[in-house]
């Protein structure tokens, strides 16, 4: 065990994890926001164009959409971010996780919306406010705060799903170091150990997190 | 009330149901024990071994055939398994397989955990490129070249090892860089020559992919078995050395690897080591 962290640089795997993550959590947010306004907005063109990119995106498999970047995307259609061949599946990597995972992002949010009384939503129409200030002002904030255990769901699943970027990223990732691992020293359960660890250590504390915060900011009614 | 007893009968038959299904599992194990042998080999590797349908084809198989031929075993006595790289080791020391012939590398952190015999074929790591192509003659001339080859895999290491800061695409299987080689999106695939020309000979490729024949490494491929069984160690040498002698070697590469105008590189074929 203390071979292959000397052997090997699995802190570096893991925070080529924690960057996927990060970048990743913010695309999904973002573009998640994006889609979900799209889905209870009052345009029916829009509401359709949201709930398209959910259904399509969620059902399809995250592992598909990682080698379709590089075979279709870069290869075929000659979409590439760099002419370096990691840098450009890292960044493919970080666009398929965000768009991915925005089909769950913008669930979680549109959950959100629907725990606000529909009184509110009303009443901010009626002093005047458009669809989008009221959206901003006041439906997203409150939202949100209804939101955060499943969106915190969402980033625990997005964390561990960065291992499917292996197929693309190779071994700068912490699964591809295991690939790596196991491949010179064969398989063994304390290397296996030693990986589910550290996938704990980034997902157990941010699961306490969420519980704790998901009750303090969440608003009463 | 009432559900609880239906709960607890369904409990009773599911429990019956898979003790049954354990005890019959058992007896044929027994059975087949006796006289069978369980040999494991890739399901996925063209030329080497392959898994279509219910045929196994591939060199590693004629060569386990063959070698299952002199101990004593017929063909419709093998079951094949499937053994991926990364299971060979834990295949062998739990007995699931009697013998892995699956382009198992003999090294020394392997000979740890498990014996080998052979080798039965000595391969190298090479570069397969489009036949048109003639800029690419070894690891020497990649520069500014597009490369490819699996995630982790030892070819990914060494060729790293090789030619620092080469432009590699890992991906998780070989057919994905073949297929981009074809396309013309990559200029290389690199592992061990038999794999390549496996992939060059299959028929959806023929004519469009060479191997460019200039190995630079050596992968002794033997025979895996259970640690310390010298017994089946020596049997197996001796029936890698006789179907060295008879010729039937050379038809078993030939067939399966000879399609992509692929020759077998220095040290072939080889001798194999005395079993310890």
């Amino acid at each position: 065990m203390v071979d292959i962290l000397r052997n090997y640089d699995v802190i570096g795997a893991f925070w080529v994890t924690i960057q996927l993550s990060a970048l990743s959590a913010v695309g999904a947010l973002v573009l998640g926001t994006v889609v979900a306004v799209f889905r209870v907005s009052p345009v029916g063109v829009l509401r359709l164009l949201g709930s398209l990119y959910v259904n399509i995106v969620r059902n399809t498999p995250l592992t598909l959409l990682m080698v379709f970047s590089i075979l279709g995307l870069t290869y075929i259609l000659h979409l590439p971010f760099s002419e370096s061949a990691s840098r450009n599946a890292y960044w493919w990597a970080v666009v398929m996780l965000s768009v991915y995972h925005a089909a769950f992002v913008c669930e979680a949010v549109r959950s959100g919306v629907n725990t606000i009384p529909a009184g509110q939503a009303e009443a901010a129409r009626s002093i005047g406010l458009t669809f989008g200030q009221s959206m901003r002002e006041v439906l997203l904030p409150q939202a949100f705060r209804g939101a955060i255990a499943p969106l915190g769901s969402t980033l625990i699943a997005l964390i561990k799903n960065t291992t499917v970027a292996a197929v693309i990223l190779g071994t700068a990732e912490s699964a591809g170091t295991l690939a790596e691992v196991t491949e010179n020293e064969g398989a063994s359960l304390p290397t296996f150990l030693l990986f589910a660890l550290g996938f704990v250590i980034l997902t157990l504390p941010l699961g306490i997190a969420i519980t704790h915060y998901s009750r303090r900011l969440a608003v009463q009614r | 009330m009432k559900s609880t007893r239906i709960g607890l009968v369904a409990t009773a038959a599911a429990l019956a149901l898979t003790a049954s299904a354990c005890g019959s599992d058992d007896s044929g194990d027994g059975g087949s024990g006796g006289d069978g042998i369980k040999i494991g080999i890739k399901f996925d590797q063209p030329g080497l071994g392959l898994k279509q349908g219910n045929d196994y084809t591939g060199m590693d198989v004629d060569v386990a055939t063959y070698v299952a031929g002199e101990l004593g075993h017929d063909e419709s006595d093998i079951e094949w398994v499937q053994a991926p790289s990364s299971q060979r080791e834990t295949l062998i020391s739990t007995g699931q397989v009697d013998l892995v012939v699956a382009t198992y590398s003999i090294t020394d952190e392997r000979k740890e955990s498990v014996s080998f015999a052979g080798p039965y074929f000595v391969a190298g790591q090479d570069l397969l490129v489009r036949s048109d192509d003639d800029s690419i003659t070894g690891p020497d001339s990649l520069e500014g070249k597009k490369l490819c080859s699996v995630t982790g895999s030892t070819s990914a290491q060494n060729v790293s090892e090789e030619v620092p800061g080469v432009n590699l695409q890992e991906f998780g299987t070989y057919s994905e860089c073949v297929a981009a080689l074809v396309s013309g999106a990559i200029d290389a695939l690199t592992t061990d020559d038999t794999i390549l020309a496996g992939y060059a000979a299959q028929d959806q490729y023929e004519g469009k992919l060479k191997v460019v024949g200039a190995p630079f490494s050596e992968e002794r491929y033997g025979i895996g078995l259970k640690k310390g069984d010298t017994e089946l160690c020596q049997q197996v040498t001796d029936a890698i050395t006789k179907m060295i002698d008879d010729g039937d070697w050379q038809t078993i590469v030939d067939d399966n690897l000879g399609p992509a105008g692929y020759e077998p590189p220095a040290g072939n074929p080889p001798t194999p080591d005395a079993c310890s």
